[in-house]
């Protein structure tokens, strides 16, 4: 299918970029790499009135190392996300989770800022946000603020964003030296959207582990952090029972939604198991 | 009403002007306005790939690009490539082992092939299938592809064009 027509800005500052979604808000949307945005235009699932296409704005397209935080501007790309020796350094779970996006020229083209705003219940760059404990960075004509990644995620394809505010970048804490990661999700096809999925990072010292993070993609609306299955490991040896404990908290937490494909049962199940994986790479 | 924006693409080397309106995408300008019919459009939702087109040294899916995006912007397509030769012995490999059979996604998949041979040349083929995913064959011809790929990834490397 075609897109129905539209009108087009390209802002040459954020500034302007600000000014254009302040005077134009909700009948306006914000392009960034458009792959979702994009096709949702050609099947006609959206028909804003205005595109304010963010391509030019490059002050928010990078990766850098602030003091302790890495942060990731809103239009770095998922390609320069996998391909960064500093992410595969500071925030190795991200170099982890990269390749599960999609396909390589998707990859090229979708940004790490236009994934958070759109929050798909399972895509990658949400979960692992959250067991990161990112800050979510977003500007307005009224200034700057920080959002915890806890709190930024709200409901299906729903966001703290307000209508006149852009998401600029994600602050992420950087990796300590005795931290651990990994990122698994389970998906019918290669690139294919996850059917389940967690985001997993804990430091581990003298066979113990701290500071456990365990976020689920595709379980609900938004990803979500288990906080059972995290309090039942957290400073206790990894080992065959505190994995079983863990693997029965998310009993009792994950309340998943059944998809076209999967029961909530079975998807429940499937959450088990990629935590029984994760935890087990996490102690290995 | 319709609105239109002055966009210049430099295609294959050459920089054309046209004014587009900001709905049409990318494989859609250069189809209709350029008559460049090598870029295939199918699904337009960024599934199976048969749009893939190169810009700024990058694949990237046709239909998920407005013609309007890439203003300034260097786009090659199939076209280019073949006429450049940059892939000869690419399609001389998918025409000695029948890599394809109808042809519809053939000119996408070239066009994944020859950024996995210039971005990937030590991938194993696990690594090849991996990166070639986002091209669907409905002729399903995937191990003569997978082969054809490797075979000249394997040559490449010998003949030390990688």
């Amino acid at each position: 299918m075609k897109a129905s027509s539209f009108g087009y800005a390209r802002p040459e500052s954020l500034a302007e970029a600000l000014e254009l979604l302040a005077r134009h808000g909700e009948r306006a949307k914000l392009l960034a790499g458009g792959q979702s945005l994009i096709p949702s235009l050609n099947l006609r699932l959206s028909s804003p009135a205005l595109l304010i296409d963010l391509g030019n704005l490059s002050e928010l397209e990078g990766i850098a190392l602030q003091g302790k935080d890495l942060r990731i501007g809103a239009l770095t790309r998922h390609r320069a996300i996998e391909r960064s020796p500093v992410v595969a350094a500071h925030a190795p779970l991200l170099a982890q989770a990269a390749p599960h996006i999609a396909h390589v020229a998707i990859r090229n083209r979708g940004t790490f800022g236009g994934s958070l705003a759109m929050s798909d219940p399972a895509a990658e760059w949400p979960a692992c946000c959250l067991a990161l404990g990112a800050s979510i960075v977003v500007a307005s004509a009224r200034g700057e603020r920080r959002v915890q990644a806890e709190r930024f995620f709200k409901a299906l394809y729903a966001t703290d964003l307000a209508p006149d505010e852009i998401l600029v970048a994600a602050e992420i804490p950087a990796a300590a030296a005795d931290s651990r990661s990994v990122f698994l999700e389970l998906a019918r096809r290669r690139g294919d959207y996850a059917i389940v999925g967690v985001a997993a990072q804990a430091r581990r010292s003298k066979g113990r582990l701290q500071d456990v993070r365990l976020a689920f993609l595709g379980v609900a609306a938004v990803p979500l952090l288990a906080r059972r299955a995290m309090a039942a490991l957290e400073g206790g040896p990894c080992d065959a029972a505190a994995i079983a404990a863990a693997e029965r908290a998310l009993g009792d937490e994950l309340e998943p939604m059944a998809d076209l494909y999967h029961s909530a049962a079975t998807k429940l199940h499937l959450a088990r198991v990629l935590a029984g994986r994760a935890l087990a790479a996490l102690a290995a | 009403m319709e609105e239109f924006f002055e966009t210049t693409i430099t295609v294959n080397g050459t920089p054309v002007t046209r004014r587009v309106a900001a709905r049409t995408h990318l494989v859609d300008f250069l189809r209709e306005e350029l008559g460049l019919t090598g870029s295939h459009t199918a699904c337009e939702h960024g599934v199976c790939g048969a749009c893939t087109l190169r810009v700024d040294g990058q694949i990237l899916r046709g239909c998920l690009m407005l013609a309007v995006q890439a203003n300034g912007r260097k786009v090659d397509t199939i076209e280019g490539l073949s006429d450049a030769g940059e892939i000869r012995d690419l399609q001389a490999a998918f025409h000695e082992r029948n890599a394809l059979q109808c042809g519809f996604c053939t000119p996408g998949v070239l066009m994944t092939a020859q950024e996995l041979l210039r971005d990937r040349p030590e991938a194993t083929r696990d690594e090849i299938r991996e990166f070639m995913s986002g091209n669907l064959c409905r002729c399903t011809g995937y191990q003569a592809i997978i082969d054809s790929i490797e075979a000249v990834l394997i040559a490449r490397r010998r003949t030390g064009r990688l």
